[in-house]
């Protein structure tokens, strides 16, 4: 089983090699190979989540050099779940970029969108913080190529944005990396946990600044206040399957403060044991007030739906700063259910937007779009969803993370953020609803594009996400709370990883 | 040497903060090269600074220098120069798109035009009728 641990991380990367020759034999070719990898992604995720059931940490030493000293993919609950989620948005956000031709507006965006998974699957499946590093900038280097794909003004004016914060943040990766090196010496997470617990008193200083420098590095990737800028315009001006696939990039930015903060800076590191959640908990409330007022304030669905992410992602910080298994658990069930919501949302948005013609997402009133009922319900059911409002997992996720905030000594604090934001978000998605929906321009326009049939499916496959949660709620409840205790055991993780033996040579 | 190592990363991250916060894309990119730069000889002295030590195995040497720090920086390096090279490329796509170097595409100086703009004022001066018009729209610089 050790060889699963690599495939995830592996298969892309050949994917998308075996792509970038496919396009020799065509564009239909290379479609059907990049559907292939990641339906075969989607299985081998399934049957990674069999394997962390056991509760054994499955690590796989590359290169058969032991821990400290080599880089290790590790294979847990969490990574296994995060895989999952990466593969079942990606085939949802496939299938509509197929149906609906976006790929062939420039080349090889079937050989971006396989590097993208490799460096996605990276970032989840490594144990080494250097490596993180470089899976971080493969995904971005990916995620540059595909924000552009098709060029236009706008796009081009947020994706020199998005680049140039993403660099900044890789500078920032480096030195607070560098610092904690130079600090512990080693860059394996769990040795470096195990050598910030017995760090002597004079670098602990230290160690705790360069944590902090991670920890805005990894608030750049979730879009955490004040460092959300480039988020609304990045998401709102790229192509829809692309823009639903970036809806797990935010959450790169959570697992890795989970993953590295937790691990690193968990029950075990003595005075700087979970220092940083106070920080991260401030800044989610903040973030959740400020991006309710953005969902409020958008000129257009896209835009608006970007904000929604947003309030997706500064739940989850709420969740992660609330720091305990019950709070961790909420967590993972929000973002099973936010990630895979609102890449649906954003294939929606581009769905209401084709409809409407040259009048596009934009909240003024337009022509009836065609099958106004059938894309109506589903924008009803995704604003229910999203808002979290019941009876969908929104609701569910919210009630989890609120429920496990009780004994906190913020708890009115974050119940008021989390009411009023949700309220905000509330009303807005009822105006932008009876706006696109209600207050139609009798037909003297030129109509927009008919139904997307095929895309269709993309989008209620991914909202099917939430009815199944609910259905299922108490499984995937169970599961989550398995992930979040073995995430909180990080004693384990440490041991598992430092003493992997390394495999004897078959002689 | 620590010193001058020191100042040496103070001053290049000092002026790579500055120029990138500079509101043209030419500057921006020279100053995230700027702190490109900090950043690799930042990583090379987590090593520890040493003289005359090989960082690979050597029968001869006293002791080692830590090899880890140049493995990191040489990948760095080489990531640092890859994006480099793709934001000039997107800054000179950027320039041809929305007009100017401006970062937000928007703050045009006094005798600049957007691209479409100048398209229209050119489309204008050719047809002989629409003189008067653009004489009454483009007056002002």
């Amino acid at each position: 089983m050790m060889q699963l641990t690599a495939w995830p991380v592996l298969l892309p990367l050949i994917g998308g090699f075996l792509v970038l020759f496919a396009r020799m034999g065509g564009l239909r070719l290379q479609r059907s190979l990049n559907l292939l990898i990641v339906l075969g992604l989607v299985l081998i995720s399934i049957e990674m989540l069999k394997v962390s059931l056991t509760g054994v940490h499955q690590v796989y030493l590359s290169g058969n050099w032991i821990a400290p000293f080599g880089i290790v993919f590790v294979l847990d609950k969490l990574s296994a779940m995060m895989v999952l989620i990466t593969s079942l948005l990606a085939l949802g956000s496939l299938w509509y970029a197929i149906a609906t031709k976006i790929d062939e507006k420039g080349s090889h965006f079937h050989v971006l969108f396989q590097l993208q998974l490799f460096g996605l699957n990276g970032a989840f499946m490594t144990g080494d913080l250097f490596n993180l590093f470089v899976f971080f900038e493969v995904m971005l280097l990916a995620s540059y190529g595909l924000l552009l794909h098709g060029s236009g003004r706008l796009r081009t004016k947020a994706g020199l944005h998005y680049v140039v914060i993403n660099m900044i943040g890789a500078t920032l990766f480096l030195f607070a990396v560098g610092a904690l090196y130079g600090a512990v010496g080693t860059l394996n997470i769990a040795d470096m946990a195990a050598k910030v617990a017995v760090a002597p008193a004079e670098n602990q200083g230290l160690i705790a600044a360069a944590g902090l420098l991670l920890l805005i590095v990894f608030g750049v990737k979730a879009a955490m206040f004040p460092l959300y800028l480039w988020l609304p315009a990045a998401y709102a001006n790229t192509s829809a399957p692309v823009a639903a696939l970036f809806a797990i990039m935010t959450k790169v930015g959570i697992y890795s403060i989970i993953r590295a903060h937790g691990t690193i800076f968990g029950e075990g590191a003595g005075d700087l044991a979970f220092y940083w959640t106070p920080w991260v908990l401030g800044l989610g409330m903040l973030t959740l007030a400020l991006a309710a007022l953005g969902v409020m304030a958008a000129r257009g669905l896209r835009e608006q739906v970007a904000y929604l992410v947003l309030a997706s992602v500064a739940t989850l910080l709420i969740g992660v700063g609330l720091n305990s298994p019950a709070a961790m658990s909420a967590t993972f069930y929000y973002l099973i259910h936010s990630t895979l919501v609102a890449g649906g949302m954003f294939l929606l948005a581009d769905m209401v937007a084709r409809g409407r013609g040259e009048i596009g997402d934009k909240f003024t009133s337009a022509p009836i779009m065609p099958n106004a009922i059938m894309i109506g319900s589903l924008f009803m059911f995704g604003a229910v969803a999203m808002t979290g409002m019941p009876p969908l997992s929104g609701f569910l996720g919210k009630v989890l993370i609120l429920q496990s905030a009780l004994e906190q000594a913020w708890f009115f604090g974050i119940l008021a953020v989390v009411l009023i934001a949700g309220l905000l978000t509330i009303v807005a998605m009822a105006r932008s609803g009876s706006l696109l929906f209600y207050r139609t321009q009798p037909v003297n326009h030129l109509p927009g594009e008919p139904m997307n049939k095929a895309a269709l499916i993309a989008v209620v496959g991914l909202f099917s996400a939430s009815p199944l949660l609910v259905i299922f709620a108490n499984p995937v409840t169970g599961f989550t709370e398995l992930v979040a205790l073995q995430q909180f055991d990080s004693a384990s993780y440490i041991e598992a990883v430092l003493t992997t033996p390394a495999i004897e040579r078959v002689k | 040497m620590e010193l001058l190592i020191a100042l040496v990363i103070g001053v290049m991250t000092t002026a790579g903060v500055y120029l990138t916060l500079r509101a043209r894309t030419f500057p921006v990119v020279l100053g995230l090269t700027m702190l490109a730069y900090a950043v690799n000889v930042f990583l090379f002295t987590m090593g520890r600074l040493t003289i005359g030590m090989p960082a690979v195995i050597d029968p001869t040497a006293a002791g080692y220098g830590d090899p880890l720090p140049q493995a990191l920086v040489l990948t760095a390096i080489v990531i640092a120069f890859g994006m480099t090279a793709f934001l000039i490329v997107l800054a000179l796509k950027a320039r041809g798109e929305l007009g100017n170097d401006h970062v937000d595409g928007l703050h045009l100086a006094a005798n600049e035009a957007p691209y479409e703009k100048l398209d229209q004022i050119k489309a204008n001066q050719q047809s002989p009728n629409n003189i008067m018009q653009q004489s009454n729209q483009e007056v002002k610089p």
